[in-house]
């Protein structure tokens, strides 16, 4: 445990140093004030207090700004070590490659905690600054702060096992974000493509609800928009997915960090220093 | 007394190219070693099997009674890889503060070893300021963390100023003298020989040649170099026709046996000789005898 909060807080200096931590709470400050100001128009119509309007904006926000920064702050891990030579030194210190992992872990999700929670936070004070009924919306701004940092969690070992798997950085960096383009925009473009065509068929009924599923970002977006019904229709989420039931959507936020990690470890341990 | 580490007929190939046949060796508890080879002759692939840090294909390794890269390996043994690198952007302290971290050691030790390689001034300072030399110091701090049963240094001496080489190498017999075994490569054949007990030639990934200097210098058995400087060179040159004269002096070489009656054939001369001067093979001499005689 030692070695690992050891590798955390050198992970977190370096991460300070290389202004990881200020980039990181910089965009999630910067995209939620965006939002929240584009969002200002009356939402009375919809029946929902405005925190949990912005709560919907800000889960669209998550899917695709929370992977992103996972993965630009993992991508550089493993090969990175490998490219300054760091690696061999690190390996003949009686501390096992997942230790390593799950201290780097440690000091990346706590910086994206402290982005996500700096960002939502703007969000919700600029919410509750201009409708008293808003503080209604926290527990669903609660529930979006700890998925984001589940799916923060994942993209971070997706991220991890891309740079052990690449062994260069700039291999790495490519594959990153040819990732997140194909798990986070193509994936459910080829979904929506598919539903489509199949107009209602086997597909939209049997397979679609578990593809959905099995795409964190998707599942992410499942549960906080179904968790919050109220606001369902403000994000104009399809009907498939209301009916996907929570504890569905639930189980996969919560199991994919686990998958991810296992993934990297067993990538890191091919690396040979 | 059990040895520290053991290799036996250790073989390595990487992809087809041979980097260790059957080396086999043995470091006591207290020894240094010194590895000396030619570019490519296997030092660094010795190493890094015995770190466990890359596999071998035959023969056997033990550290410290465990198999190489076991928990119980990592704990007793101490590197200094070969271009020693950290991350750039942490102070020389902060590094050398997670190293004792990782070692289960206390971390504000960090000080006190940065100044025992002379280089507190610049502790505080990120590791991407250093010169080459400061870094090879931050390298050889690490690697004194604990109390390491085995030290395998590579090239610990590349980059570092004379002064601070000497500095290394006392450092090197204050930790010999406690116990710890060391083993280190080196191109630099002068301070290796002063400062170690053995010394192991590598060639082409063959263990050639093993022993303290003087049994080296016995098995190579090279010639002995004689300068002559003559008073009346006509009677010398007589007197030792197979000399060549070169820079005023007659110049030519024996063997170690033959060399004291050679010396007096050569006094027997009288006056007609001024000076005598006898060079012992040199140590580049004696290397590349021995990493020469296989093939090349
Ligand atoms: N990863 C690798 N893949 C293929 N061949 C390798 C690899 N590493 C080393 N070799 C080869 O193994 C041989 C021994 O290399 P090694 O690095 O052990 O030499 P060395 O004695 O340390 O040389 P130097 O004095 O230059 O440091 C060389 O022929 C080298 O080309
Ligand atoms: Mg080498």
């Amino acid at each position: 445990m030692n070695r690992i909060l050891a590798t955390a807080s050198a992970e977190f200096a370096i991460a300070f140093r290389n202004r990881w931590v200020l980039i990181a709470v910089v965009m999630m400050v910067l995209f939620s004030m965006v939002l929240s100001a584009a969002g200002s128009a009356p939402s009375g119509a919809l029946g929902a207090d405005r925190l949990s309007v912005t709560v919907a904006s800000l889960t669209s926000l998550a899917v695709y700004l929370v992977p992103l920064v996972a993965l630009l702050m993992s991508f550089d891990a493993i090969a990175g070590e490998v490219e300054r030579g760091t690696l061999p030194l690190l390996l003949t210190y009686p501390i096992s490659r997942a230790e390593v992992l799950l201290g780097k872990l440690m000091a990346h999700l706590a910086i994206l905690s402290l982005a996500v929670a700096a960002g939502y936070g703007v969000a919700a004070v600029a919410a509750i600054a201009v409708d008293e009924n808003a503080a209604s919306g926290l527990p669903s701004l609660w529930r979006l702060m700890w998925s984001s940092v589940l799916l923060g969690a994942t993209f971070l070992g997706v991220g991890y096992a891309i740079s052990a798997l690449s062994r260069r950085p700039s291999g790495a960096a490519g594959l990153a974000i040819g990732l997140w383009l194909v798990m986070i925009v193509l994936f459910d473009l080829g979904l929506l493509a598919a539903v489509v065509a199949d107009d209602g068929g086997v597909f939209t009924t049997q397979v679609f609800p578990y593809a959905l599923l099995a795409n964190p970002a998707d599942a992410f977006r499942l549960f906080n928009l179904a968790a919050s019904e109220a606001t369902a229709a403000a994000a104009g989420v399809s009907g498939a997915a209301t009916s996907i039931p929570v504890w569905q959507s639930l189980t996969s936020i919560v199991v994919w960090p686990v998958l991810a990690l296992i993934l990297a470890v067993a990538a890191f341990r091919k690396v040979t220093p | 007394m059990t040895p520290t580490l053991t290799l036996k007929q250790l073989t390595k190939t990487y992809a087809g190219v041979r980097a260790l046949s059957e080396v086999s060796l043995r470091v006591a508890p207290g020894e240094r070693v010194a590895l000396l080879g030619h570019n490519g002759a296997g030092k660094s692939t010795l190493m890094k099997i015995i770190l466990g840090l890359i596999p071998h294909d035959g023969g056997e390794v033990v550290v410290t009674g465990a198999a190489p890269g076991s928990a119980t390996a990592r704990g007793n043994t101490a590197y200094l890889p070969e271009n020693v690198a950290f991350h750039p952007a942490l102070t020389g302290v902060e590094q050398i503060r997670y190293y004792l971290s990782l070692r289960g050691e206390n971390p504000s030790q960090a000080m006190a070893l940065l100044e025992r390689v002379g280089l507190h001034g610049a502790a505080k300072r990120r590791i991407g300021t250093y010169s080459k030399g400061m870094r090879q110091r931050v390298g050889l701090a690490q690697a004194l963390i604990g109390k390491p049963k085995l030290l395998v240094l590579d090239e610990p001496t590349s980059g570092l100023d004379p002064v601070s080489r000497r500095d290394f190498y006392s450092l090197l017999d204050g930790l010999a003298a406690d116990g710890a075994s060391i083993l280190l490569s080196s191109h630099a054949l002068t301070e290796v020989e002063a400062r170690t007990d053995r010394i192991v030639i590598l060639s082409k990934g063959q263990l050639v040649a093993e022993g303290s200097l003087a049994e080296l210098r016995r098995q190579a058995a090279l010639p002995v170099t004689l300068h002559v400087i003559a008073r009346d060179l006509a009677a010398v040159q007589a007197a030792l026709p197979d000399a060549v004269l070169t820079d005023g002096a007659l110049v030519l070489t024996c063997s170690q046996e033959a060399k004291l009656a050679v010396l007096t054939r050569i006094t027997g001369l009288g006056d007609a000789v001024a000076d005598i001067e006898v060079l012992p093979p040199s140590l580049e001499d004696m290397y590349s005898h021995f990493s020469r005689r296989d093939g090349q």
